[in-house]
């Protein structure tokens, strides 16, 4: 599995979805103008997407980090396991992205 | 042995070289960083999603009066910082990788570090103010 590469681009992809977390908390403290700006990003279809994209690399970034927490702490190395690991990142970083946004549209982020 | 492959002479001892770089010191500090930031965040998640949750339907008014509460504003803070510096280490890994001119190279980790300080202080700086209430 080539999966590696795949936790290096989540990686860059969350320093530069960093911009949006600072942009969202500096809106808060400016004021309602700022703020209505990133609300109609967010609300907008390629916002969403953006926001969308952004939960699943940090889902499958973190996730993807436990599997080498596991390699650090000296496990995980057989083939089947590193197999499991990288199915269980991949799938779980899928599974945990909807779950998210499943919670955040029934706790009304949908409107 | 030419004098050009003779070693310097150094008054310190092979161990003393190297003492003190293993292990978490300064030798690996940026491998060691990089696990405690990410351990640190992968604890952080959690509460940071309930607090984006939180805000999700809310307006300025309503996410300035969540923002300034203590425990939200120290979580997110804790978050900031551990990302912050999770991803300069990160990024810096990935220039040292991918850039081999050596100017280049120093530049881009020094824009690096500037983009992580920029992120981070800019952040700290809009929470604190929101917490003050000024």
């Amino acid at each position: 599995m080539a999966l590696s590469i795949v936790h290096r681009a989540t990686g860059v992809a969350l320093y530069f979805g960093t911009l949006l977390l600072a942009w969202w908390l500096i809106a808060a403290a400016s004021g309602p103008a700022a703020y209505s700006y990133v609300q109609a990003f967010t609300g907008s279809f390629f916002g969403r997407l953006i926001v969308f994209g952004y939960t699943w690399a940090l889902m499958h970034h973190m996730l993807s980090g436990i599997r080498h927490f596991v390699w650090d702490l000296g496990y995980g190395f057989k083939a089947n396991e590193r197999e499991a690991l990288t199915w269980g990142a991949l799938i779980g970083g899928i599974a945990a992205t909807v779950l998210v946004w499943i919670i955040a549209y029934a706790v009304g982020g949908g409107r | 042995m030419s004098a050009s492959d003779t070693p310097k002479r150094s008054m310190r001892t092979p161990l003393g070289r190297v003492r003190n770089l293993g292990a978490a010191h300064s030798g690996t500090s940026d491998f060691w960083r990089q696990r405690l930031t990410g351990v640190a965040m992968t604890l952080l998640i959690i509460p940071v999603i309930v607090v984006i949750m939180m805000m999700l339907s809310s307006n300025q008014a309503g996410a300035k009066v969540i923002l300034s509460s203590l425990p939200i504003a120290v979580i997110l803070l804790l978050f900031i910082f551990a990302s912050a510096w999770h991803m300069k280490i990160g990024m810096q890994v990935v220039i040292e990788d991918y850039v081999h001119n050596e100017k280049v190279k120093l530049v881009s980790v020094m824009l690096n570090n500037f983009f992580a300080i920029a992120v981070a202080l800019a952040s700290t700086y809009a929470i604190l103010k929101l917490s003050s209430g000024v």
